[in-house]
């Protein structure tokens, strides 16, 4: 991979099929958990959570035969820590389908500190009041400063706290993987 | 050289970051300084904030703890409330100034209003004052607090002009290429100017319409050895209404203050009807499904008659919609980074 | 009282003179003795000095007959706040001027024997230069009618002005110009018609446009000057025209000029150097705040600062003798009526101390001569104040030692909180000029010092 010889150390954890796999795997987790479709939405949280959804939706579809209606869910508006960052954006929140009680499915790329699902379970309760809350991730990197667990993930990555997990998909990246790269001696 | 002397009249070197950069945008002045991906990205985030207005619960705790205040040394329902409602949705606390019953009744000046609203830990300041620049003024002295200009005299009114940008790019797809006419007393409109600077910003194609006594004719002409391809260059002026409107995407027609008639700008009201009222008959000229607009308050009858006021063509109210959006875009994007407690990154 | 006399000799040694009442700009040496000019021409041998003579170096310096100032504002009685006549006379002693005329915008207003008398006493008592008052035209500067114009002679005023407000009234400016005939002194003018400007707080332009402010037409000016002009041809009286900002002003002088009007004019440092993009932000080419527009209330001043081909045709007025001399309309203001919006900002820049360092942006730039500026900062303002000052506008053995000495080519940078002036309201500050006093001198008394490092 692209690590080899380049100055800013960065190693691969998962590649395309491995991907590709996870996201089978949980498709599978959820249908069995949840005992078919039934009354499940997958809010994808953007931007990455929103297209994982989508692939998830997809598999579900090909397993099932059956759609599992969609929602973008964008928690800019409910972090935390606004102040610190420069030029923020917010995207569409979009929420075609009521999710009163309804078994919700919120889908992310990354779970770290626990922070971004916070903010999105309070998103999530300005929207409607679903029956249950689980939570789908493609990695688990740890380091949780909150009490919060995934109930599907697609790989535990122990991690340490000068390094970034970044996941990469075709849909907004070059290159289909997750990788990790040193920050140096840069803490965030 | 600096000294406090110079720093109060305006001549300090910091001044260079009076408005802030796109990324780290302090105050809303004018859109002059906008670029054109900044006011895309407001429009976009915009976007965004319709839906919060949509929601049965409209309400975020974004700004939670921020406090804004809205200072308007001019009568106002409209452009207040928008912003009051704004920072309420944000969670941000509003607190309202009227000029009467308060310090200004005592004669303090606007500055040391300023100063002291600075000093209570106000995050934003959202001003509205019949003197040109009165919000530079406030920008310029008091670094603890962002500024967003709400009409100053015959200046600016950015708010107002990103309000229409977002609706008409929302009903037009894009701004690049449309025709959008503005009529009436533009030479006295701070709405017509913010428009004029995002609509070339953006790529429209602007058509001035109105009495020649009421058109900043000085303006469009620019100062070619300072503004290089000056972004008014491509802006008509047709007094001609009928022929300005022919193919318009956008009418938009600006409030006649009566004044303008005392003032001896107009003969009389009647011939200014019979020349530049947008009617029925005015607007069959444009291109078909073109969008009515006013910034409001409307003297129906007179720049806009009653019937397109109200009429399928006019987008009139979703402009008003669509002003708290704008406002609550520009307090969150105003908020965002600065300072204040450490936030850890979310992932 | 101050004791403006100087005893003891002062030899200003090896600058270049530059006196142009006698035609002479040449190197040598200028000796002052008993508060009078001993000799200013050839360099003078040791034996032509007198004992105990102070010696100034003055190699790369200019010495000239001190600058006249014929508009300035001093602001007492009534506004000390703004500027006082001690602070203003300082003002001007660091500017290189020896004489300054003030104008009788005071409250209460110089138009009675007793304002005069106060003028003149406190003058004596505290301030380092010349101070002659001018009296106004109408009682209180109201524009109605005419002061006791012979009373206010007999006390001492040098001319008559209601400055500040342009004599309104047609009839009374024609009034005052015949009264004033047999007087002598001159009716100066501040010519707006305020019709055409309601509420106007800078140039009518792009710049005023751009900013939204209300704007001041140069029709404004023309048309009461044109007015004027008309009238002066008509009784014969001495017009003044004070402070003239736009090229069309200068065609109406240079017209009357021609017919033989009897009609003398003056220009300010500001109109002739500053534009109204300053009050953009924009200093000369480079721009001095970036991204946003500055507001910046200390350019606003009357006449307003107008665009570059009005400065150029003032430059070319001057030049040419159009426009009979430089006044500086010193106009000083408290910090805080400045620290408001450009529409509620007093009118007026403090210009004493940097007149000479902006104006000689026109000599570096080859645009008048030395000697032609100096001409139009000491002959011009005197031939408006009739005979009896040319003795204040030469260097001529025997007449008051009244002189500058600066230098030409010294590079500075304003610093308002350098300035003698209460007035700290310039668009200049921070700015670099080139061409500083080193010295004044009134009646052979050094007011003013400055030799640096």
């Amino acid at each position: 991979m692209a690590s080899s010889g380049t100055e800013r150390p960065e190693r691969q954890i998962m590649d395309a099929q491995e991907i590709q796999r996870s996201m089978s795997r949980i498709a599978h987790e959820i249908l069995e958990r949840n005992r078919g479709v039934g009354d499940l939405v997958l809010v994808g949280i953007h931007t990455r959570g929103v297209i994982l959804s989508q692939r998830l939706a997809e598999n579900i579809q090909r397993f099932e035969g059956s759609q599992a209606p969609l929602a973008e869910l964008d928690i800019n508006l409910y972090r935390d820590d606004l102040q610190a960052r420069e030029n923020p954006r917010v995207r569409p929140t979009k929420f075609p389908v009521d999710i009163q009680g309804k078994r919700v499915v919120l889908v992310d790329d990354v779970l770290f500190t626990g922070r971004t699902i916070r903010a999105a379970l309070d998103a999530l309760s300005d929207l409607g009041r679903p029956r249950q809350v689980q939570l789908a991730i493609l990695v688990d990197r740890g380091h949780r400063e909150l009490p919060i667990r995934a109930d599907y993930v697609g790989k535990n990555v122990p991690t340490s706290l000068d390094e970034e997990v970044k996941v990469r998909l075709t849909e907004t990246d070059q290159n289909e993987d997750v990788i990790i790269v040193k920050l140096g001696r840069e803490i965030k | 050289m600096t000294t406090p002397d110079a720093m109060a009249l305006g001549n300090d070197p910091q001044d260079v970051t009076l408005a802030g950069t796109a990324s780290t945008r302090r105050n809303v002045l004018d859109l002059d300084d906008f670029t054109p991906d900044e006011i895309a990205s407001v429009l976009d985030d915009t976007g965004a904030m319709v839906e919060v207005l949509g929601r049965d619960i409209k309400k975020v705790p974004t700004l939670r703890g921020r406090v804004v205040v809205t200072m308007f040394y001019e009568s106002s329902t409209r452009t207040r409330i928008s912003f009051e409602e704004a920072g309420k949705v944000l969670s941000a606390d509003v607190i309202n100034m009227a000029s009467s019953g308060s310090s200004v009744d005592k004669g303090e000046s606007l500055l040391n209003t300023g100063l002291t609203l600075q000093a209570m830990g106000v995050d934003v300041l959202v001003v509205r004052h019949p003197h040109s620049g009165a919000p530079y003024l406030l920008a310029r002295h008091l670094p603890q607090v962002s500024i967003i200009n709400a009409g100053d005299g015959l200046h600016a009114h950015p708010t107002q002009a990103l309000l229409d940008l977002y609706t008409m790019r929302e009903r037009l797809g894009s701004l690049s290429g449309a025709r959008v006419v503005i009529v009436g007393d533009v030479l006295h409109s701070r709405v017509a100017r913010s428009n004029l600077w995002g609509l070339t910003k953006m790529g429209a194609q602007v058509v001035l319409s109105g009495p020649t006594t009421l058109m900043p004719l000085d303006l469009l002409s620019g100062r070619d050895e300072l503004e290089e391809d000056h972004p008014f260059a491509q802006v008509e002026v047709d007094t001609d209404l009928d022929r300005a409107i022919e193919g318009a995407d956008v009418v938009m027609a600006l409030r006649l203050q009566s004044e303008r008639q005392q003032g001896g700008f107009l003969p009389s009201i009647r011939e200014y009807i019979r020349r530049w009222q947008v009617t029925d008959d005015r607007l069959a000229k444009a291109r078909s499904g073109a969008l009515v607009m006013h910034p409001g308050p409307m003297n129906e009858g007179v720049e806009i008659s009653t019937s397109l006021a109200h009429g399928e063509s006019s987008v009139i109210e979703a402009q008003v919609t669509n002003g708290v959006a704008v406002r609550m875009a520009l307090l969150y994007r105003l908020c965002a980074g600065r300072g204040g407690r450490n936030g850890e990154g979310n992932s | 009282m101050l004791n403006r006399t100087h005893n003891r000799p002062v030899l200003i040694k090896g600058a270049r003179i530059v006196d142009p009442g006698r035609g002479m700009d040449a190197a040598g040496d200028v000796l002052t003795q008993e508060g009078r000019i001993v000799s200013a021409g050839p360099i003078l041998s040791p034996s032509d000095v007198p004992d105990g003579t102070h010696s100034i170096p003055s190699n790369g310096l200019v010495v000239a007959p001190g600058f006249i100032d014929l508009h300035s504002h001093l602001r007492e009685p009534g506004y000390e706040y703004k500027e006082t006549i001690a602070t203003g006379a300082r003002a001007a002693a660091r500017g290189g001027f020896t004489s300054v005329c003030c104008m009788p915008n005071t409250d209460p207003a110089i138009d009675n024997e007793a304002v005069v008398e106060l003028v003149k006493r406190r003058a004596d008592a505290d301030a380092l230069v010349r101070v002659f008052p001018i009296g106004a035209v109408t009682k209180g500067r109201k524009g109605r009618e005419l002061c006791e114009m012979e009373e206010l002679a007999a006390a001492g005023v040098v001319a008559y002005s209601d400055d500040g407000d342009p004599v309104y009234d047609p009839n009374i400016m024609r009034l005052a110009l015949t009264y004033t005939l047999d007087l002598g002194m001159p009716v100066i003018n501040h010519c707006q018609e305020h019709s055409l400007c309601p509420g106007g707080v800078m140039a009518e332009g792009w710049t005023a446009t751009r900013l939204g402010l209300p704007g001041i037409p140069a029709a404004a000016e023309e048309a009461m000057v044109s007015r004027d002009l008309a009238l002066a041809e008509m009784t014969g009286g001495w017009l003044h025209l004070a402070h003239l900002s736009t090229a069309g002003s200068v065609d109406l002088v240079r017209q009357a000029r021609q017919r033989g009007v009897s009609v003398t004019c003056e220009v300010c440092p500001q109109h002739l150097y500053l534009t109204d993009e300053w009050a953009l932000g924009y200093q000369g080419d480079t721009v001095r705040t970036a991204g946003t527009l500055n507001y910046d209330t200390s350019t606003k001043v009357y006449p307003p600062l107008r665009g570059r081909s009005d400065v150029e045709a003032l430059i070319e007025g001057l030049a040419e003798g159009v426009i009979d001399c430089i006044a500086t309309d010193h106009a000083p203001h408290e910090l805080a009526s400045k620290e408001v919006t450009y529409e509620e900002a007093s009118f007026g820049i403090s210009v004493l101390e940097t007149a000479l360092g902006s104006l000689l942006a026109l000599v570096h730039g080859g645009r008048i001569s030395l000697s032609t500026l100096v001409d139009r900062l000491t002959v011009g303002p005197a031939r408006v104040l009739g005979p009896s000052f040319e003795q204040y506008a030469t260097l001529e053995a025997g007449s008051p030692a009244d002189l500058v000495l600066f230098d030409p080519n010294l590079e500075w940078t304003v610093d308002t909180s350098q300035f003698a002036s209460r007035g700290r309201n310039t668009p200049l500050q921070g700015a670099s000029l080139k061409g500083r006093v080193v010295a004044t001198m009134v009646e052979g008394r050094l007011v003013h010092q400055d030799f640096g490092v």
